[in-house]
């Protein structure tokens, strides 16, 4: 190959554009004569809507219309689920807009259109709703009582139990010399974009087509939900990615505005535009994490891991939205992490309460999973008084043991194995980064009244979720080259690497690829979009077969000009040549390929996380004097772009570890409802992260190598930021079991081990 | 999020701004920075008839420091006294206090006069006063009148003032060469309303100790206050490590903190005594 664009670290193409604040969201776009919708949402947790009465709001300043479930003849229709469509979650599926009850504090109940936003916010207060207040659930331990039922027709509040099966962990169990049980919960979080959600769309009733702006992450599913909801063809709805400020994995999965907002322009033949403001987008936006453990880890004396065995209770919120189901899979799955565990029994509940429901953020279920893990490890080593970093490297499962089964999930029958890898390299490469021979003397001394602990962590990343993905190369009017992918950008870089592998694969300048065109419904026959770490490892390899597509008919094509054998034609960068002769690339402007890439397996990238920190033992401070995260990502196609990734995904999971929680009353009233409460951390927050990518297993299972890497900085965060808590109290005997580590918490846990230790 | 409808004047004169804000049955609102006042407008928190903009009132926006100590205009901004040297000598408290109010952004448009006039119970400013016992004048239909900062503040949110009153003038007193102070506030991000802080001072006498100690605290109860009894603790002493503890034991004792999402009373309380302690040493060194 004569290009070598794949493994170099480029500056993002697309970086340009943003930087000089020419990027295209959603509300940057207008159209002539659109309406500005504001939606009503139920300040109620439960209850049983009686009336809701629009006249008055109608005759409000500039509203044109407010639109109801009653509008909708035959009831609202149903979001169904993407992921895990089991006919077991259907009851529990969302209608578009509340009809007959509400169940979360911000459900939709009204869509008001006014000629500004401000005029149909305004007209909110003459809406009037009865609501019959009923009992909220508000948390799972509220729910399995049962008492108060979402779903009357249910009568429980328990949606699903998956359980993840490997072996015979009871038996296991049975004969183990050593076993510890806790219960361990992290808090409720959610993947807040820095650009809310927004969603514009107009209907062309002349061609019967309906366009919808700000489609992002899984454009084509969305189409197909809209499609059955709507009854329209799909061949009549395009979706348009616009630029996006974030997506996280709660980003463009399809929630009721998806409905509400194509049905307002068709109901009334505008376009509407509705833009969510950061109020909506802490009660609307998919909520995730907030998971319970009881776990139970049986051991030999030396720690080596024999089973694991327990219950993971997950507080949904009403719904069961279109990804919902993830987190509480993973976690029962992924319980093991990277380690060597051949009995494993774990039963995931689901349970509904009046909260803002939950779908997938970076990292589902995986970062719940390594924090119980992990913080059991350690727990169990200083029981054991064996080296904590020891037993992980006895459980860490190796090279030659790979691909590695893990446990299978039901009902979905989810077989699953891990693909390649040397784990215990990056726990190596990780502690040699940290220094670890210097910084393991600091372990729970006090310097200058800060405590010092270290934290180490190993993870499991999973990516490249099938069953396709599709990517499309053509010849421009100008003898460049366009590339066009069924997947989507949400802010991975996805138009710098596309473009690398494109180039190296046709082996031209990677400015030849002059756009990557990505995210929309009009660009290929097909596509799957930007989840579960794929983009690179499914659109990349598509980008791979679309090339030798793409060569194959540009041989053809220029064996005819040049008269001359499609075998002897060469793509010269700019120009065909072959038979002696050349002819120009843009006399074949149009020319066009698809490929695909199909694939039923996952890649599974690892890495280890290091953290030495302060805990100051009066305020109950945490602060960072080095973390460091090691990632075997395959093939980097581009280690800028993934440390970046890397980094980014940290800073996100350590606002999790210490600050993110989003709290309810126990009347299912949100307490964190600006984010002068849900707190994020800021850019001075965390300044001294580093990020090492390895990529020394590439995974067998892609032509290109590539393994997903977008979630390795944030699903060990939690795991590694309490441990190093711990490790810096424990001539305290502090044990973290929740998550966030806020002041207030550490110094309480203070108080309880002092007090235990005055017993 | 939309902000909802009011009319808006933009008066050039005080008894013009007086004159608005009596106008409107006490529904009208002063706005300067608007830092904390938009987003309450944003939330819907607060629906004013009238927004009276301060902006192009003359005279109100700068600091003088003289015998008798400084004067801030109620417009002066956070990055004034940020950028302003002579603070560091005439008002040390002041300075230190300030560099802890939000952010950037915030602190170049935030006004002393409108952090005091809204009165958050964490918020640095109104704990300066109080710490400091300043004097702060307002201007009303009733003609201009000086209210003690220990009579201002009454509760969250609350203040002395009339709907018809604007704040014109915080006069800090004046900071003998002897003075020594101290700051110390700790919230969950750098910025965030401290979940409690301490702003304190004493003087030296010839013999090195403490005297006319001043403790004021922000972030436990509704409204900031001096504690009486932790002073009385420094009162007479000189500063050494025990009498730290103590002096923070006995303001720990003192307060009565609320409980929040992000902090129970308890740790709001052993947090005040931690903070004190801390910034008494800092006061000494």
């Amino acid at each position: 190959m004569k290009n070598t664009f794949i493994g170099q670290p480029m500056e993002r193409r697309e970086d340009l554009r943003f930087l000089r604040g020419r990027g295209e969201y959603v509300d940057d776009v207008a159209l002539p004569g659109l309406l500005h919708a504001a939606i009503l949402r139920s300040s109620v947790a439960h209850g049983k809507i009686k009336s809701i009465d629009t006249s008055a709001a109608l005759k409000r300043p500039g509203v044109h219309t407010v639109i109801t479930a009653a509008d909708m003849p035959g009831g609202p229709p149903i979001v169904p689920m993407r992921l895990q469509p089991l006919p077991e979650f259907k009851p529990f599926e969302q209608p578009a807009i509340a009809h007959e009850k509400v169940r979360y504090v911000g459900e939709p109940i009204a869509v008001v259109l006014a000629a500004t936003a401000a005029q149909a916010e305004d007209a909110f207060d003459a809406i009037e709703v009865e609501i019959e207040e009923l009992p909220a659930v508000a948390d799972w331990t509220v729910a399995q009582r049962n008492n108060s039922v979402l779903f009357d027709k249910q009568g429980t509040n328990r949606s699903m139990v998956f359980e993840s099966r490997k072996g015979d962990a009871d038996a296991a169990f049975a004969s183990a010399p050593y076993v510890r049980k806790e219960r361990l919960r992290t808090g409720r979080h959610y993947g807040l974009t820095m650009e809310p959600r927004g969603v514009m769309a107009t209907w062309d009733a002349a061609k019967g087509m309906l366009t919808i702006y700000g489609a992002a992450k899984v454009p084509f599913f969305n189409r197909r939900i809209l499609s059955a909801q709507i009854g329209l063809p799909v061949e009549q709805i395009e979706m348009i990615e616009n630029d996006v400020g974030g997506g996280y994995g709660a980003r463009g999965e399809f929630y009721p505005e998806d409905f509400l907002i194509p049905f307002a322009a068709r109901h009334t033949g505008r376009p509407v535009k509705w833009i969510e403001d950061r109020r909506e987008n802490l009660i609307a936006m998919n909520h995730a994490r907030e998971e319970e453990a009881i776990l139970e880890v049986a051991c030999a004396r030396d720690g080596t891991i024999l089973a694991i065995r327990g219950e993971v209770h997950t507080d949904m919120g009403a719904y069961m939205r279109t990804n919902g189901a993830v987190g509480a899979r993973n976690v029962s799955q992924f319980m093991a992490g990277p380690y060597r565990v051949p009995h494993v029994k774990i039963d995931s509940s689901l349970w509904m309460t009046n909260k803002t429901p939950v779908g997938t953020y970076r990292g589902p279920g995986r970062f719940e999973a390594n924090f119980f893990l992990e913080r059991m490890i350690d727990m169990i080593a200083e029981e054991l008084r064996i080296d904590r970093i020891d037993m992980r490297r006895r459980n860490l499962i190796t090279a030659k043991e790979q691909p590695y089964p893990i446990a299978t999930v039901q009902p979905t029958n989810a077989v699953d194995e891990y693909d390649s890898g040397h784990y215990p390299e990056t726990l190596e490469r990780a502690l040699q980064e940290i220094d670890w021979p210097r910084v393991s003397k600091l372990q729970g001394k006090l310097v200058d009244g800060k405590y010092h602990g270290i934290g180490v962590v190993c993870f499991i990343e999973g990516g490249a979720a099938g069953p396709k993905e599709t990517a499309r190369l053509e010849v421009n009017g100008d003898g460049t080259i366009s590339l066009y992918l069924g997947t989507s950008s949400v802010g991975q870089g996805v138009e710098t690497i596309f473009a690398q592998i494109a180039a190296d694969a046709l082996e031209v300048s990677i400015e030849r690829i002059r756009h990557v065109h990505h995210g929309s419904t009009a660009y290929v026959s097909d596509g799957y979009g930007a989840y579960h770490s794929r983009s690179t490892v499914m659109g990349g390899s598509a980008v791979l077969d679309a090339a030798n597509n793409f060569l194959a008919a540009l041989r053809e094509a220029g064996a005819k000009r040049l008269g001359c054998d499609a075998n002897a034609v060469t793509l010269d960068e700019d120009k065909l040549t072959g038979g002696g002769k050349s002819v120009p690339l843009r006399e074949f402007a149009g020319l066009t390929q698809e490929g695909v890439f199909l694939n039923k397996k996952h890649t599974y990238s690892y890495g280890s996380h290091v953290a030495h920190i302060t805990v100051d033992p009066k305020l109950g401070r945490i602060e960072i004097i080095d973390y460091v995260v090691v990632q075997d990502v395959g093939r980097a196609i581009n280690p800028l772009t993934v440390k970046g990734q890397m980094i980014g995904s940290l800073v996100q999971g350590l606002g999790g570890a210490v600050l993110e929680d989003l709290k309810y009353d126990e009347n299912g009233q949100i307490l964190t409802g600006s984010l002068a409460d849900y707190l994020l951390p800021l850019a001075s927050d965390f300044p001294n992260l580093r990020g090492v990518v390895l990529d020394k297993y590439p995974s067998p299972i892609n032509p290109l190598g590539a393994k997903g890497a977008g979630e390795g900085g944030i699903i060990a965060a939690g795991g590694c930021m309490a441990n190093a808590v711990a490790n810096a109290l424990s001539s305290l005997g502090v044990q973290p079991r929740q998550l966030p580590l806020s002041p207030a918490y550490i110094w309480e846990l203070l108080q309880q081990a002092g007090r235990k230790a005055a017993e | 999020m939309k902000l909802p409808p009011f009319e808006y004047a933009c008066p050039t004169t005080l008894n013009e701004a007086v004159a608005l804000l009596a106008s409107h049955n006490g529904e009208a609102k002063a706005i300067a920075g608007g830092q904390s006042l938009v987003p309450m407008l944003a939330f819907r928190l607060a629906r004013p008839s009238l927004l009276v903009d301060l902006r192009k009132l003359p005279g109100l926006n700068e600091i003088k420091i003289g015998a008798d100590g400084v004067r801030l205009g109620a417009l002066v901004r956070w990055r004034d006294i940020q950028d302003d040297k002579r603070l560091e000598s005439a008002h040390p408290l002041l300075k230190a206090a300030i560099a802890h109010v939000a952010h950037y952004q915030i602190r170049n448009r935030g006004t002393v006069g409108g952090s005091v006039a809204h009165a958050d119970p964490a918020a640095e400013m109104p704990g300066v006063c109080v710490a400091c016992d300043a004097v702060i004048t307002a201007a009303g239909k009733g003609g201009t009148r000086a209210i003690k900062a220990a009579d201002f503040f009454e509760g969250a949110l609350t203040t002395a003032l009339k709907p018809d009153e604007i704040v014109t003038e915080i006069h800090l007193p004046a900071w003998p060469a002897v003075r020594r102070s101290g700051f110390q506030e700790f919230a969950r991000r750098r910025g965030d309303f401290a979940m409690s802080g301490v702003a304190l001072f004493y003087d030296l006498d010839a013999g090195g100790k403490a005297t006319n100690a001043h403790i004021g605290t922000i972030g436990v109860g509704d409204r900031p206050r001096r504690l009486a009894k932790a002073e009385a603790a420094l009162n007479g002493q000189a500063v050494t490590e025990a009498l730290a503890v103590k002096v923070g034991e006995a303001a720990a004792a003192e307060v009565d903190p609320q409980e929040d999402i992000h902090a129970s009373a308890a740790y709001r309380r052993s947090l005040t005594g931690t903070l004190c302690e801390r910034a008494l040493l800092a006061a000494a060194r």
